[in-house]
């Protein structure tokens, strides 16, 4: 038997995702929030976050995710933004935008915002709005992007990419030029919770993957020093697995409206997995100490072909999420990397989806999480 | 690799006058003791040289007289630095870290 891997030093993190809510006015079918969303009578209050951001700084996170659902809808924002200015977090709102304000970014702005970061769904209103079953959002983000330029803070635009959008990809980046966005997220949707739930209505063909990557990389240099994009493939169709989160408990936590502290997203997926509040525990115990933290943290928990892989230490054995939700168990290898005994079924997959036609979207609401 | 300028990248030259834009902090990084410069969804490691002419770029100061302050500091030929940073400013310019 292998002797186990000795377990790396737990670092500090580096980047904390802040869900202040999963409140939202979009109904994005492939939202990363959780199936089961949390309710706004759970959410922290004010005081609580304030003393959370304080924490992560202390704890060496340097950059502070504003996320949601939406964050805007918390009427504290302004607060939140300036105790992460005071604690020297830098501060990224991640936005729909649709409800935003001139006077509201003004405030954000003054109170000590960084960055902020815009999703579009499309560059074609119509279909933009369809995707997001939002009527007139599409040009309310316009709007609100101009005032973020006007402002003089920097603009990010995120654009998740499916089958139903991948076809405006040149447009999408010509808008965020247009924008005076200096980054364009060029994001394969990732197939969890909601995406995982609308999964042949959004995965695209393989064609169409390789197309969108060789229309990055012309547009990148094209326009070097202009728009840095970022791109996320599907993993559907790699040969080796993405390194999810930069690794279990690595670099990155993420808080849930209600306060419970996550290695990603989507871990509350995974059964067996406590995950504690931090009504109860520190940050810095939480990160340091919590069995969630720690089972899949490092390589000692790899299983073969894993544990002897020469990138163990490179793609940290990918997604747990994802080889809970493909290969049944957490704690297998995930399907993406070449290695596992289902990853030919799991390409296999994508590429048949892909070539059916689209079922109708499921939007992320309350309502339709329950509905089977 | 094709030099060809895309229309609204920045161009550092010796009469650029660099500065950090709104967005992107250089500060100490007390919890591992190292510098770090933060920007929209990247952090980035300077190594001591890139601190010492980032500590520089302030807007008002031009990449020549940057260049023969760090001459100064360090009794290093002056145009071998000015080359050097000009260069090393370009790239954090299409990083987005710098503007001019």
């Amino acid at each position: 038997m292998t002797a186990p891997a000795i377990e790396p030093r737990v670092r500090a993190p580096i980047g904390m995702l802040a869900e202040l809510t999963h409140r939202c006015p979009l109904q994005c079918p492939y939202c990363s929030n959780p199936l089961e969303l949390e309710r706004v009578a759970g959410e922290l209050p004010t005081q609580v976050w304030l003393d959370v951001l304080a924490q992560a700084a202390e704890l060496g996170v340097l950059h502070l995710h504003l996320s949601g659902g939406e964050p805007t809808v918390r009427q504290d924002l302004e607060a939140i933004v300036a105790q992460a200015a005071k604690v020297g977090l830098y501060s990224n709102l991640i936005t729909a935008a649709v409800t935003l304000t001139r006077e509201r970014l003004d405030r954000l702005a003054a109170a000590g915002l960084d960055h902020v970061q815009i999703s579009i769904q499309d560059a074609a209103p119509d279909n933009a709005d369809r995707i997001a079953h939002y009527r007139g959002g599409h040009a309310k983000k316009l709007e609100a992007a101009r005032w973020v330029r006007e402002i003089g803070l920097p603009l990010t635009i995120n654009a998740p990419i499916h089958r139903q959008n991948i076809a405006s990809l040149p447009a999408i980046i010509e808008l965020a030029v247009s924008l005076g966005a200096r980054r364009l997220e060029v994001a394969h949707v990732q197939y969890y919770g909601w995406a995982l739930r609308n999964r042949q209505a959004l995965m695209p063909t393989r064609q169409q993957v390789l197309t969108s990557a060789q229309l990055v990389e012309r547009a990148r240099e094209r326009l070097r020093g202009v728009l840095t994009i970022d791109f996320v493939v599907p993993d559907y169709y790699a040969s080796r697995p993405k390194p999810c989160m930069g690794g279990w408990g690595r670099g990155s936590l993420n808080i849930t409206p209600s306060g419970k502290v996550l290695p990603c997203h989507a871990a509350e997926t995974i059964p067996g997995l406590v995950f504690e509040n931090v009504r109860d525990r520190s940050l810095r115990e939480i990160w340091l100490g919590s069995e969630a933290f720690n089972r899949f943290r490092g390589t000692g928990w790899m299983p073969e072909p894993c544990r002897s892989c020469a990138f163990r230490e490179v793609d940290w054995g990918g997604c747990r999420c994802q080889a809970l939700a493909f290969a049944g168990d957490a704690g297998l290898t995930d399907p993406a990397c070449a290695k596992s005994p289902l990853h030919a079924e799991f390409a296999a997959v994508a590429g048949r989806e892909a070539a059916q036609e689209p079922p109708p979207l499921v939007f992320r609401n309350p309502r339709a999480a329950t509905a089977s | 690799m094709s030099e060809a300028q895309s229309p609204g990248r920045v161009v550092i030259g010796p009469a650029s006058k660099p500065a950090l834009p709104r967005g992107v902090k250089m500060r100490h990084d007390a919890t591992r003791d190292r510098w770090t410069i933060l920007a929209p969804e990247r952090v980035f490691e300077p190594d001591a040289i890139a601190v010492a002419v980032l500590q520089l770029c302030d807007g008002v100061r031009s990449v020549e007289v940057i260049a023969a302050e760090l001459a100064n500091t360090y009794n290093a030929p002056r145009e071998r630095i000015l080359a050097d940073i000009v260069t090393m400013l370009q790239g954090l310019a299409d990083k987005g870290v710098v503007v001019a």
